[in-house]
Formats: structure tokens, C-alpha cells, sequence
């Protein structure tokens, strides 16, 4: 440890500020690949259209499999590490979203591996459907026997802040709306051309779990998503433009669905499950030297319309309770001073399951660095903030993507 | 007429309870809602948990409830998770008077009538022969 870091400690402040440079910065995303996604996949199972996704991004990347020696893809990492026969090889065992992509860079930059491949898909999952998306459904003794599913889990965040705040059903429809035209604009998007939507448009659906209309939630579908990550160096060799990852971290207020998803939900640091995310983008901001006005896409986590709200207040884009207003007017649309979700999200792009989608936040972060999105393209886009979770499941997951680094 | 909110039919899905919990549904059986309070901090830890969650100290209590308390937060469900559940059902996180939050669905109450701070009192309906469920209906 340098002297640096240590005289960080001493002041009391995050150490991660008086690291001459954090090692994350020598990581870069340096290919992402979308598979093909629908409603329903015909002829796909997870296995194999999780392979499509690995096959199109080792194709972006110009890479082979002998090149990849870390595999990051929750239940399809052995069987990736063995059919590639890249093995010995590093492997991750967390679930593939934004921590996923952490612990890859983690070991890439400990030295660990070099280049690791993230990927994962769901297909032929969702069959019943009378019932909600299993991975929607918990089974906790507390929770199983009151008819809870994500959309309700939510709704009990959503409605205290309404009831605190003054949050109105059309600052939501006006989220939903905005993101389900990104969608109804990408012509990859499950839902492309079913728009445009009006806020009134989403009010007008059908209710699921008040306040949240059919349109003001995610929908399900299948499809998997892949990225590479190497270092620095390695990125200089490779043909796609590299995507530094400036900072991120993870805040977790317990499992999932199964205790009351309270918004005031703290222990002795007071720091409230409302907020969750906030002391993850205060230490992804410190690592990146950043700020949110210097945040020029916002690819955040849209389960349920409130969610964008919740996340603009959390990261401190604006104030407690101002989020409602704040999304107001344009803000987050195109050419807005902070366009969200510019795919359209899990209400319009793809939601494959438990955790592909999350993965697409970073995809689409990463394309949009690149300035290679055919539609909702932010001019210039230098930084993009991407999320995962929300209040309703007790976590948010941040990371920070850069075209340089600090 | 407004919908009066009922508890869920039989084949719904049931809790299975463990070795911590077991205390808090044998109570629904006898009609006290249960909650552990810590022997060390005094800390109330609900719902159930192998340890406290003011001090992490497993010298956990049984203390009974008022089963009184008033709504924190709610949703009305117009899409059932399964077929199972009969629309509308209306989910309370409910903060009782003793200080702890507890999950359930609101019953004998007009549909529309559920907000934030309405005062609630706790009923048990039997769905099995191992499992007696809390619910809410109003106080007054």
C-alpha cells in the first residue's frame, strides 16, 4: 500500500480518493454482444442462446475462446469454461449483473486472469402463464401466503414515497412513457413499434399492483447478453473502442423478497433502504473523480416506473423528494439533460429473467460510449451511469463507465 | 357496492415455518401475535430470526403483541400472483404499536378504503391445520 493510502485513512475519508489511480481504471469492457430476443425464443433453451450471445461477442471483439481465461456467467459458467476448453481458467460464482462484472475486474486487476467473459441468458423459463414470472414469486414463510410478487414488493416503496412526497401516478406514467418510446424507436427492442406512448397511454392500462399500471412495469422475455473485459494494455490490441470502468460498488439491505420491503428499513447507521444505491454512486463517484452533472446517459434499472425516480433522488441528481418534478419536462427524454434507459429498458427492450437484463444496462451503457447506438444515440456521451435492482428487493447496484479515466 | 376486501380460499400457498419461527405460528394457532424482544439490548426483531437485529445477540424472547397498529404502506393487486389468489387483494406493511413492521393483506374493508396511517388490528383466519394467518382489518 502506498503512503497515499494510508494518510486517506487518517483523514477519515474514503481511502479509494488517495489511490493515485483505483484498479478498476486499468479495465476495460471491450466487447458486448446482444442475442436475439422475443417473447419467446422458439427452438432456444438458457444453454443455447446464452451461446449465441458468447458466439456474436467474441465475433465483436475479434477474440477466440483460448483467449478467455475467466468465465463470468452464473449456472452457464462451467459448461462455458468446458466447451471452450479454455480451462484452467478463473470463474466467478456470483449471479451475472453489476457485481458480476466487479468481481471480474477485481481479478483482472489483482492479476488473477486477463480477459473474462460475462454472458447470460434465460430462455423457455416462463411457461405458466396465469401465474407471474417465477423469478418474480417468493417463497419466505412471511411473504408466500399474501399473494406478493415483485410488482406489489415495489408498489409498498412506491406508495410511501407518493405519501411523503406528493409523488403523482403521472410523474410515473411520464417514466414509463419516455422509456417505452426508447424501446418503440430500437428496432432490436421486443416491443419496437408498439408505441409512441403518451403518459395518459399508461394510465390508461390496466392496474397490476397500485400505483403501477400494466405500462408502468417490466415486461418478460427471453434473450441473453455477453461482454468481455481485459486490461488496459490488452485493449489497445483489440479492434472495438474500449469503455473504462471508472467506478462501482453494490448496496444491499438484506435477501430479497422476503421481509416487509419498508422504505425507512435502516439499522444504526440510519442510512434507509429507500436510498438504497445512494452510498454505492457516492463511492463510484469518488473513485471516477465525478459527480452526477458530469453523467451524460443514465442507464438505469427501470423494474417499475418509480424506480427512475427513486434513483435520480438516491444518487443525489436531485433532492429527497424532488424526484417526481425532477423527471418532469423533458429532462430524461431525448436530448434531455439526462436520458434514461435509452433502449427501452425491461418495459420495452428485454427482460430474460433473473439476471440477463441487468447485464443490458451495461451493454447499452457501453454502446452508448462507443456512439454506436442506432437510435436515442446521446451526441458525444462520455460517461454513462449504469444500476441494477431497487428498493423493492433491498438492493441497487452502481457502476460508472467512461470513454477516459481519471 | 364496494368490494369488501376477504381472506384468501384454501390452496393458497402456505408458510412452511423452521426452527426459529415455529414459536410465532403456534401463537397465530392460539390468537397472540407473537414477536421476539432481545434479553441483551431490548431490541424488538420481527419478523422471526435466529438472532436480534439490534445487537446480533441470539437471547431472543417471546413477547404478544397488542396485534395493533397502523398502516405504513399498502398496494391494492389487481393481477394475481397465482390462480390461487382471488382479486382484489390488498398487501399492509402495518407498524404496530409496539414498533415493528409486519406483512399482510388487509381484510373486511372496503377496497378503496385502505391509506397510509389507517389504524388496523390484527385477525387470524385458519387455513390448515398446522397454519392460522394473520391478517389486518380496520380498528374502528
Amino acid at each position: 500500500m502506498g503512503g497515499g493510502r494510508v494518510a486517506g485513512r487518517v483523514r477519515g475519508r474514503l481511502d479509494i480518493e488517495a489511490v493515485a489511480r483505483h484498479p478498476f481504471h486499468d479495465v476495460a469492457i471491450v466487447g458486448i454482444a446482444n442475442s436475439d430476443q422475443a417473447r419467446m425464443l422458439d427452438g432456444h433453451d438458457s444453454t443455447t442462446i446464452t451461446f449465441q450471445a458468447v458466439h456474436r461477442v467474441l465475433a465483436d471483439t475479434g477474440l477466440g475462446p483460448s483467449d478467455i481465461d475467466g468465465v463470468a456467467a452464473g449456472p452457464f459458467s462451467g459448461p462455458l469454461t468446458y466447451y471452450m476448453r479454455n480451462g484452467p481458467s478463473w470463474r466467478s460464482h456470483m449471479v451475472p449483473s453489476i457485481p458480476i462484472i466487479l468481481d471480474a475486474a477485481s481479478a483482472i486487476a489483482t492479476g488473477q486472469c486477463h480477459t473474462v467473459l460475462v454472458a447470460h441468458g434465460s430462455a423457455g423459463v416462463y411457461t405458466e402463464r396465469t401465474s407471474t414470472a417465477p423469478w418474480t414469486r417468493p417463497a419466505n414463510e412471511f411473504v408466500v401466503a399474501y399473494g406478493m410478487f415483485t410488482a406489489a414488493e415495489f408498489a409498498l416503496i412506491a406508495q410511501r414515497h407518493m405519501h411523503m412526497h406528493g409523488t403523482i401516478p403521472e410523474h410515473l406514467a411520464t417514466v414509463a412513457a419516455t422509456i417505452r418510446n426508447n424501446g418503440h424507436a430500437h428496432p432490436d427492442a421486443v416491443y419496437h413499434g408498439r408505441g409512441p406512448f403518451t403518459p395518459d397511454d399508461i394510465l390508461a392500462s390496466r392496474m397490476v399492483a397500485d400505483p403501477f399500471h400494466l405500462l408502468d412495469c417490466a415486461m418478460t422475455s427471453e434473450g441473453a447478453c455477453a461482454l468481455i473485459l481485459t486490461t488496459r494494455e490488452r485493449a489497445r490490441d483489440l479492434p472495438t473502442k474500449p469503455v473504462y470502468i471508472l467506478g462501482g460498488a453494490s448496496d444491499s439491505f438484506g435477501p430479497s423478497y422476503q421481509h416487509p420491503p419498508a422504505w425507512d428499513l435502516a439499522g444504526p447507521s440510519g442510512r434507509i433502504n429507500g436510498y438504497a444505491g445512494r452510498w454505492a454512486a457516492q463511492k463510484s463517484f469518488a473513485m471516477a473523480e465525478l459527480g452526477p452533472t458530469d453523467v451524460d446517459v443514465c442507464e438505469f434499472y427501470d423494474p417499475f416506473s418509480f424506480e427512475i425516480i427513486r434513483q435520480f433522488e438516491a444518487y443525489g441528481f436531485c433532492g429527497e423528494g424532488e424526484g417526481g418534478e425532477f423527471i418532469m419536462g423533458g429532462r430524461i427524454g431525448p436530448g434531455g439533460q439526462f436520458p434514461v434507459t435509452t433502449d427501452g429498458g425491461t418495459m420495452s427492450f428485454s427482460h430474460g429473467g433473473a439476471a440477463v437484463q441487468q447485464l443490458q444496462r451495461v451493454f447499452r451503457g457501453v454502446e452508448q460510449l462507443r456512439g454506436a447506438c442506432a437510435t436515442s444515440q446521446v451526441p458525444g456521451a462520455q460517461v454513462a451511469m449504469c444500476s441494477n435492482g431497487g428498493a423493492g428487493a433491498l438492493f441497487t447496484d452502481v457502476m460508472l463507465l467512461g470513454t477516459e479515466t481519471p | 357496492m364496494t368490494e369488501i376486501l376477504q381472506p384468501q380460499s384454501p390452496g393458497i400457498p402456505l408458510p412452511v415455518p423452521t426452527l426459529y419461527s415455529q414459536p410465532y405460528w403456534d401463537g397465530c394457532k392460539v390468537g397472540e401475535p407473537r414477536y421476539q424482544r432481545c434479553r441483551d439490548c431490548g431490541a424488538i426483531t420481527m419478523d422471526p430470526a435466529p438472532a436480534c437485529s439490534g445487537c446480533f445477540s441470539t437471547n431472543l424472547d417471546w413477547e404478544v403483541s397488542t396485534g395493533q397498529g397502523e398502516v405504513y404502506s399498502w398496494t391494492t393487486v389487481w393481477r394475481p400472483q397465482t390462480p390461487a389468489f382471488t382479486v382484489p387483494y390488498v398487501a399492509v406493511i402495518v407498524t404496530l404499536d409496539e414498533g415493528f413492521w409486519l406483512l399482510a393483506n388487509l381484510i373486511n374493508c372496503p377496497v378503496d378504503a385502505v391509506h397510509v396511517g389507517m389504524r388496523v388490528k390484527t385477525v387470524f383466519v385458519e387455513l390448515s391445520e398446522e397454519i392460522t394467518l394473520p391478517y389486518f382489518e380496520p380498528a374502528e
